[in-house]
């Protein structure tokens, strides 16, 4: 890629991937070795499935913390971790992995950014996190032209006739922000209650009722148009059967999956899209490369934040031997060791 | 006890049921390829499952909870659930259901 040709690649002890609760107490765990770490996330916060998937809800068992959210474990990791300075690299696809010959590994993110290091980590719990797409036949030759699946930049819809599918906060915030802009703008959702937020679900309902915006009732069944052209979508409803409603822009807002991705292509081995791991170092079957958290497999494994923590700290060891060869390691404790409290800046 | 469990290659498996477990987690356990990427939290929709229209009648009314996150599934039925939110009981010996395209690894 030109692109990443003109990026100076970032020099560090350690890449990880995902920025998850795992990842987030690896970079306590190396940081107290004195390794550095960046951290690439495909979202574009930190918390991972914590952060996106039940911010709000509690956790019971994480040791010491009798109960907390999703949200609020992150915070607090982000605020154990602040002293060893992560770097992150939010928003960004880790694309490519490509070894140099000085040992060390070249990850290229999709927005370019370069990263070099002696070690990596892949704290990718259940993947990446992509917009699930409805099944519709031939949709994917829409996508990127008519069909999108985020707002980037709301100019690009300025006079386009938009119609939102979905029924949370994604799709009416997008249906109340766009509706200005776009020349006509529409709703379709399969029932008439919405998960969305209510005073998002009051500001859509008074668009549509002084008629700058329409509320379909429906299901999407089809896309209209050749295609990557939209025309309309086919819309069905209990009262009015199949219908097409025109449109030449499809938003669908229906959350997100998690797949593997580009991690696959790593050269890595998996094992049901799982990496395989010893329990001694949580080493892949390439040296260099670790696996931490619910994206690794190993006899017994269990899925849960407490191991991928036990995880990050025995992977730890075995990267400081990796990204200091030579050195000694020491192995200390935070309680007694006057050397681990200064990194901590508590001393 | 038991649930029959059809997957996505219209292949009836005959679910090993055990009482208080969710239906999500007898599907999971029996090695069948269900993504209920939350692990049961009821805020992903990928444990969805259509349920046999005579079945579904007998099941426990769903939660607001529910009723939102389905909103997250793709194509829903009118018997659609989240098998997450279906505790098996007794009654439910015979449940049937079948796993929808977006719950299936």
């Amino acid at each position: 890629m030109s692109d990443t040709a003109h990026k100076t690649a970032h020099q560090t002890d350690v890449i990880i991937v995902g920025a998850g609760p795992v990842g987030l107490f690896a970079v306590f765990e190396l940081g107290l070795l004195g390794l550095k770490a960046h951290l690439v996330d495909i979202l574009d916060r930190v918390g991972g499935q914590c952060a996106e998937l039940y911010p709000e809800k509690p956790i019971y068992d994480i040791p010491g913390i009798p109960v907390c959210t999703g949200q609020e474990l992150t915070d607090k990791l982000m605020e154990q971790v602040a002293p060893f300075d992560p770097q992150f690299h939010l928003a960004e696809m880790a694309e490519a992995l490509e070894k140099l010959d000085n040992g060390n590994w070249r990850m290229t993110t999709d927005a370019g950014t370069v990263l070099e290091a002696p070690v990596l980590v892949i704290a990718a719990g259940g993947g990446s996190f992509v917009p699930k797409k409805p099944h519709l036949d031939n949709l994917e030759a829409y996508e990127g032209e008519s069909v999108f699946y985020a707002v980037r930049q709301m100019e690009r819809f300025r006079d386009k006739n938009v119609l939102v599918a979905g029924g949370g906060d994604s799709a009416l915030d997008w249906f109340i922000a766009l509706q200005p802009i776009a020349r006509k703008i529409a709703l379709a959702h399969h029932r008439d209650g919405f998960r969305a937020a209510p005073h998002s679900v009051e500001a859509m309902r008074a668009i549509v009722a002084e008629g700058k915006g329409e509320l379909h009732i429906a299901k999407m069944t089809g896309l209209e148009g050749p295609s990557p052209a939209l025309t309309g979508v086919r819309l069905e409803s209990k009262e009015a059967g199949e219908y097409v409603h025109e449109c030449d822009t499809l938003l669908p807002f229906y959350g997100l999956t998690m797949k593997l991705g580009p991690v696959a292509e790593f050269g890595i081995n998996l094992e049901q899209n799982l990496i395989p791991v010893d329990t001694e170092k949580f080493e892949t079957d390439v040296p260099g490369i670790f696996a931490i958290g619910d994206i690794n497999t190993y006899p017994g494994k269990l899925k849960l934040i407490l191991s991928g923590f036990h995880e990050a700290a025995l992977m730890s060891q075995a990267a400081f031997r990796l990204a200091r060869p030579g050195e000694r390691l020491r192995f200390q404790y935070t309680t007694s060791s006057s050397e681990l409290q200064k990194k901590l800046g508590v001393r | 006890m038991k649930i029959l469990v059809t997957d996505g290659h219209g292949v009836e498996h005959e679910v090993e049921a055990t009482d208080g477990w969710t239906v999500m987690e007898m599907i999971r356990d029996a090695g069948l390829p269900i993504k209920a990427e939350c692990g049961g939290s009821c805020v992903c929709a990928t444990c969805h499952v259509i349920v046999d229209a005579e079945w579904f009648p007998k099941l426990p009314e769903k939660t607001e909870e529910e009723v939102d996150m389905l909103d997250l599934a793709l194509e829903v039925h009118d018997t659609s659930r989240l098998s997450c939110q279906i505790e098996f009981d007794p009654e439910l010996d015979g449940l049937k259901v079948t796993l929808a395209p977006d719950a299936i690894m």
